[in-house]
């Protein structure tokens, strides 16, 4: 019991301080040692997430910081999502954001941020990363199901595939499953709204509490 | 001709000589093991015929030190970019400093100074015609995206909006690899053809790796066609410490060198002599925000840093600075924009883009035009210098006032005064306490933006000739009717 409790608090040690190489082999050991993997994740890794998330809001952690601790906790969770899935087990989390930037645009850096601080107040994130077709959006929709499909766009030029891609979404009988989300420099409310996305954020952490109201949490 | 020299380095800036000697062996290790990716089958070809090592799959070129030597030293120290009438305007090279407005915002502060709006087509008009006025800003650019403009044409309708307005010399940029070919059509109409442009470059064209270290397909072609076509290329490499480049400002600088190398490379492959600019947009990355202050000291100092490296390889220079991250105009944005405008301007930066934006890139203000052009002019000021001479020492002309004496009604006064003082608009008030307040008492936003009203209310710009607008115009319509744009165009032509 004690061994495990320790290799828990480790686990939940190497999310807050974003030790990334040293994630997979202390999951590994944690199961070679009888932890269920559901128990990994929400005693051992969720509380790491959430402390690393509490910190960046009181302005201790920086972006650094919380990149760090959610690329640790997404190291141990390639570990852990085939078991779970095998065992047909879900962790608890606030829903599945699918993340990607519109084709033909290949600016990534706001979008890993959004990812990030998603992961760290609890969401799923699958991120598709940049250059994505309005067809691989629509795919990967229809394979996974998620809760929320994130856009960005940094210019001008590439924003209308933001639209493009609402539009076929909606023609592959997709859209009302799911929420669209869209963001990106030159992005406004304004254009949320004429495109017909549920949500707009100017900004990672406006991004969360966006993706927060539209699963309704 | 001055390549690789060490001694071209000015004294102002961040880097020691030996420290530019250490950053140019970096980038060149970048560059020949890290190498660049580039999404264009016909610029890695051709960099593989120059003997680059190509990855085709991988899309990746590694460049040795012999290629890299030999495009710098093909590429040309400076050049001259004309006006209209194919005079030349711009010395870009050397020390030459030369202003131009930021690009490109996609809003427009309005008169109440808070309120971000779209930009559209008559905003870049009235930038224009401000900036056609504005005597310290020396170049116009293409500084908006107007919203109102179709899609198809947009970058070579902003074009358009300055060729109609302006007879003073370009920054732009293309949107599309034909937007290239689109813009040179207009611009060899308002030359007199493609020759003439040619011979005689009225525009500079921004291309933009992507940090770290990658052409997009848009950014290769624009650097081969724009090579090939006689058009200068300025390559805006915008290294974001710790989040695209390395945290540290050296190794920012580092990455800087190694794309714009990269470009230069690109270009002088594709023609040799093709005249290039080195050129910047560096920021830093704000770690609590995710946002990408471009007038930090840090940033600024990157700037002037990787200037030094244009220059120690005898390139003409570019950096963005004189704007600001502010979302207003006020205390941060006069003092970002002062502080970092000076600082390019001493590094001695041919052509620095930042006029008239604050909001990082995002929004243009009228007003912040006419506060930049008056920092422009203090900062022309500085550069000037003291004239030191016989007359100007004044030694008789102390003797002839004397102890005690005065020198308001001296001949010597009267022939001196207007050429030793910089006079900047009322926007930089003066005027004694009673006297400002009597005026109305205005802070200088508001001061700004009356100037900016009144000049706009006078000047209509500086139109081409009736017989060059013409060919202007039927350049444009060309291109609208190759893209199939039908509809009005919200300033022409018909």
């Amino acid at each position: 019991m004690t061994d495990k409790s320790a290799l828990l608090n480790q686990l939940t040690k190497i999310v807050i301080d974003g030790l990334i190489e040293e994630a997979e082999g202390a999951t590994k050991e944690a199961l070679a040692q009888g932890l269920e993997p559901l128990a990994i994740v929400e005693n051992g890794l969720v509380p790491g997430i959430e402390e690393a998330g509490a910190r960046f809001a009181r302005g201790d952690y920086f972006l650094p910081e919380l990149v760090a601790s959610a690329e640790a906790m997404q190291t141990a969770m390639a570990v852990l999502d085939p078991l779970l899935r095998a065992k047909q087990e879900a962790r608890k989390t606030l829903g599945h954001v699918l993340l990607g930037t519109v084709e033909g645009d290949i600016h990534t850096i706001g979008k890993n941020i959004v990812g990030a601080l998603l992961q760290a107040a609890g969401f799923v994130v699958t991120d598709l990363g940049p250059n994505v077709a309005v067809g691989t959006f629509v795919a990967k929709a229809r394979e996974l199901k998620p809760d929320i499909v994130g856009m960005s766009a940094l210019l001008t030029t590439t924003m209308v595939k933001q639209q493009q891609t609402i539009e076929a979404l909606s023609r592959e009988g997709l859209r009302g499953g799911l929420k669209v989300m869209v963001g990106g420099a030159p992005v406004t409310e304004e254009w949320a709204r004429k495109i017909g996305a549920d949500a707009f954020a100017e900004d990672a952490v406006a991004a969360v509490a966006a993706a927060k109201r539209l699963v309704g949490a | 001709m001055s390549k690789f020299d060490l001694a071209k380095v000015p004294l102002v800036g961040p880097l020691s000589r030996a420290q530019v000697q250490q950053v140019h062996d970096a980038a060149l290790k970048v560059l020949a093991e890290t190498g660049v990716f580039i999404d264009s089958t016909t610029a890695l070809d051709l960099l593989a015929a120059h003997g680059a090592a190509v990855d085709p799959e991988r899309r990746i070129a590694r460049l040795p030190e012999g290629l890299v030597e030999k495009a710098v030293r093909a590429a040309p120290e400076q050049f001259h970019l004309h006006d209209a009438e194919g005079k030349p305007a711009e010395l870009v090279g050397g020390d030459a400093v030369h202003f131009d407005p930021g690009s490109c915002a996609v809003r427009v502060l309005d008169d109440d100074g808070v309120t971000a709006r779209d930009s559209m087509t008559a905003d870049l008009d009235k930038v224009v015609r401000l900036t056609d006025a504005l005597p310290h800003l020396g170049t116009q650019s293409t500084a908006i995206v107007c919203h109102d403009a179709p899609n198809e044409i947009a970058d070579t309708y902003r074009l358009y909006v300055i060729l109609r307005a302006s007879k003073k010399p370009i920054v732009t940029g293309a949107f599309s690899v034909q937007g290239l070919h689109d813009m040179k059509e207009v611009l060899a109409a308002a030359a007199g053809g493609e020759r003439a442009l040619a011979e005689k470059p009225r525009a500079v064209f921004d291309v933009c790796p992507s940090p770290p270290l990658k052409f997009a397909n848009l950014a290769a072609h624009n650097i081969i066609d724009g090579a090939r076509a006689g058009l200068p290329i300025e390559f805006v490499s915008m290294p974001m410490p710790g989040a695209a480049s390395p945290a540290t400002i050296a190794g920012s600088v580092v990455q800087h060198t190694a794309e714009t190398l990269a470009g230069v490379v690109i270009a002088e492959c594709a023609q040799e002599g093709a005249k290039v600019v080195w050129g910047g947009a560096p920021v830093v990355f704000d770690m609590r925000h995710g946002t990408t202050p471009m007038s930090a000291a840090e940033a600024t100092m990157i700037g002037m840093a990787s200037a030094q490296m244009g220059k120690y390889y005898g390139l003409p220079t570019h950096t963005y600075a004189a704007l600001s991250d502010s979302k207003l105009v006020d205390a941060q944005a006069g003092a970002e924009t002062a502080l970092s405008g000076l600082l390019a301007a001493m590094a001695g930066i041919n052509i620095i883009s930042g006029a008239g934006l604050i909001d990082f890139v995002n929004t243009i203000s009228l007003a912040k035009l006419v506060i930049d052009n008056d920092i422009c002019g203090q900062i022309y000021r500085v550069l000037r210098g003291i004239e030191v001479t016989p007359e100007t020492l004044a030694v008789d002309v102390i003797h002839e006032a004397g102890p005690g004496g005065h020198f308001l009604s001296l001949t010597h006064t009267r022939r001196w005064y207007r050429r030793e003082v910089d006079l900047p608009s009322a926007a930089f008030d003066r005027r004694d306490r009673r006297g400002w307040q009597e005026a109305g008492g205005l802070d200088t936003y508001a001061q700004a933006r009356a100037i900016a009203h009144d000049i706009l209310a006078k000047h209509p710009g500086t139109p081409p000739t009736p017989g060059v607008m013409a060919e202007i115009d039927r350049a444009m319509r060309d291109v609208a009717a190759r893209h199939k744009v039908d509809g009005k165009l919200p300033l022409g032509p018909s």
